[in-house]
């Protein structure tokens, strides 16, 4: 589903050009569980982004279930970000003054879902992640894991094919991490392509797919 | 995004930050009111001063002793000549011409009234029994000057409101004499209370035939004369038939100027448009200023707001969409702000007329539409900038919050 050929990204820091990824080969199918491990600085989140679409490829292919997703314009792209990626970030980036039902309807809202179908996702949604009671708190009133919960349910609401989670563990304590994981890998088994990318071996060593990457390259693969 | 969700999700942005909100609606309603109530009161002096003209009587062309010459030096100066006065026989040719219908030649002057041990100083008018149409007066009792020729100096004499209140208290007074200057008139009529108008109190003035004006003050010119016209077509035919009557009577010399009440009210009315114009245009200023303060709002709410952005575009919002929840934000906060001020400028506008009842102050319709659409342009306008700084930013350095 996702394919990745000869993909390199390279910024320019000053005047110097700086190779955050090297001739990247990748492909990933449809209900994959992939874990990206390496150290700091190399490349595991740059590649997240292009993966996300949230950032281009300065060279290589991108193909998205079948089609060439790196020639698409900007409005393309966050349709078929709406579509078919969620995302799941570390500081979980909720929305402060929005409560948590109202923060897992806003993708669906931006996508101009109908308002009954909207009410019936987010209550499925609360339901499943056990949020029921907490639906109409803001994130300050919320525990780290609820909070991360929250993502996720906001990061599945539009069904997508692939989900990104970047280091979602990081602000979690060990015993709510493992919960959260939980949840994330139990969507691998909806079909859905989970892309995780984290420091933590434990955390890593759970994927079918683990990739090791240093220097902008994926140095290896189980 | 739905436009209803679009404006859903830009009132809880609002909502997230109250006081910044109410601030810049405060600051919105004050411009707006500021145009409302200030155009009101120009408007206002406008009417007033239209009602004053038109209670001075319809259809009127005003005739002057002495003319305006912008060209030089005129011949009679240098000899001393002073201009050639209006006589009553020049008033009654007036009534010539198939365009007037009547005159009331006018003589003023002051004199002291007095009544047993009570005197006074009053404006003495002299003139016609016309008089009372010409000018719409109105009579409270009695009888007006009698009609008849224009040359006769019967000494009866009609009162203003007030001076026949100071001289006879309750009594009636018609039928009883009273001394003006030198002379004796007895009193035929009381006018009705009418207040000032034009800055002429007519409930502080004794009127009197205009020949008997003549005698009083020992002289034969008139201060004007009154014309009405047949209609309102026939006030410049008037006014040519006046000018040319006079000229003729004059040795073909054009020494009186004639206007109509129309030209000289057009005068007025121009005038305190512009006024209200300019007065509403710098109250207009205002309005600029707060969208100036909105968009300072905004440009500081998108930096505050990066992150959300930067997660707006990752769930799926195109920068399109990102433009439209700022304009809706900025279009929100003047569109309350300039209801909020037309309701606070119609209060100030009430206020106001409860202060002043004989000022008609009312926001003319076009002020009021151009302050609410002044405000939401420029609430409009200076949100461009902030909304495209937000719509532009990279979704990746926006998530990290840089």
């Amino acid at each position: 589903m996702i394919q990745f050929e000869n993909v390199s990204r390279s910024f320019l820091v000053g005047d110097q050009k700086v190779a955050a990824l090297r001739d990247i080969n990748l492909s990933i199918a449809a209900g994959d569980y992939v874990s990206i491990m390496g150290p700091s600085g190399s490349g595991k989140s740059t590649l997240l982004n292009l993966i996300g679409l949230l950032d281009r490829p300065t060279s290589g292919t991108y193909r998205l279930d079948g089609g060439d997703v790196t020639a698409l314009n900007d409005e393309q792209q966050a349709r078929v970000r709406s579509q078919k990626i969620g995302f799941v970030f570390q500081s979980f980036h909720l929305v402060p003054r929005l409560t948590a039902a109202m923060n897992i309807e806003l993708p669906l809202i931006l996508a101009g879902i109908p308002p009954a179908e909207r009410k019936r996702r987010v209550a499925e949604l609360l339901e499943n992640y056990g949020l029921n009671d907490r639906a109409d708190h803001r994130p300050d009133q919320l525990s780290g894991g609820q909070r991360q919960r929250v993502a996720i349910a906001r990061a599945t609401s539009m069904r997508p094919a692939v989900l990104l989670a970047d280091e979602p563990t990081g602000n979690l304590d060990q015993t709510t991490g493992r919960e959260v994981i939980k949840l994330l890998e139990a969507l691998t088994e909806q079909h859905v392509a989970l892309i995780l990318v984290t420091h933590d071996p434990a955390i890593g060593g759970r994927a079918k797919r683990q990739l090791q990457m240093v220097d902008g390259q994926i140095v290896s693969q189980t | 995004m739905r436009f209803i969700d679009l404006l859903d999700f830009a009132s809880t942005s609002l909502r997230g930050s109250r006081s910044r909100t109410l601030l810049m609606i405060l600051a919105m309603s004050i411009g707006v009111a500021a145009v409302v109530v200030l155009t009101a009161l120009g408007e206002g002096a406008r009417r007033y001063v239209v009602n004053q003209f038109s209670s001075l009587g319809t259809n009127l062309v005003l005739v002057f002793p002495g003319r305006t010459e912008t060209a030089g030096i005129n011949p009679g100066m240098l000899l001393g000549q002073i201009p050639r006065e209006l006589s009553l026989d020049d008033a009654e040719a007036l009534l010539k011409s198939p365009a007037v219908k009547r005159i009331a030649p006018l003589t003023i002057g002051t004199s002291e009234i007095s009544r047993a041990a009570l005197n006074r100083e009053v404006v003495v008018l002299g003139s016609t029994s016309e008089l009372l149409t010409v000018r719409h007066m109105s009579l409270g009792q009695g009888q007006f000057l009698p009609a008849g020729d224009i040359h006769s100096s019967a000494s009866v004499c009609v009162l203003g409101n007030k001076i026949k209140h100071e001289l006879f208290g309750n009594e009636s007074g018609i039928g009883a004499w009273v001394r003006l200057g030198d002379r004796r008139f007895r009193v035929i009529g009381v006018m009705a209370r009418q207040g000032e108008s034009m800055g002429f109190n007519t409930d502080e003035i004794v009127i009197v035939p205009v020949s008997s004006a003549h005698l009083l003050f020992n002289t034969s010119g008139l201060f004007r004369i009154l014309v009405e016209a047949k209609s309102r077509d026939a006030l410049e035919p008037a006014k040519r038939a006046a000018e040319k009557i006079l000229m003729e009577r004059h040795n073909n010399e054009r020494d009186v100027t004639v206007v109509t009440q129309d030209a000289v009210l057009k005068t007025f009315d121009r005038i305190l448009r512009a006024l209200t114009l300019a007065v509403g245009g710098i109250a207009a200023i205002s309005l600029a200023v707060a969208g100036v303060l909105i968009m300072n709002v905004m440009l500081i709410a998108v930096s505050q707001r990066v992150k959300e952005i930067g997660l707006l575009k990752a769930l799926g919002a195109p920068a399109a969409e990102i433009r439209k929840l700022f304009f809706a934000e900025a279009i929100l906060l003047s569109g309350i702000g300039s209801v909020a001020g037309l309701i606070l400028g119609e209060i100030g506008v009430l206020a106001i007329g409860k202060l002043y009842p004989s000022l008609p102050v009312v926001a003319p319709w076009w002020a009021v539409l151009a302050a609410l659409l002044t405000s939401l342009v420029t609430g409009v306008l200076f949100s461009v900038w902030p909304a495209r700084r937000a719509a532009r930013l990279d979704p990746v350095t926006a998530l990290a919050g840089r």
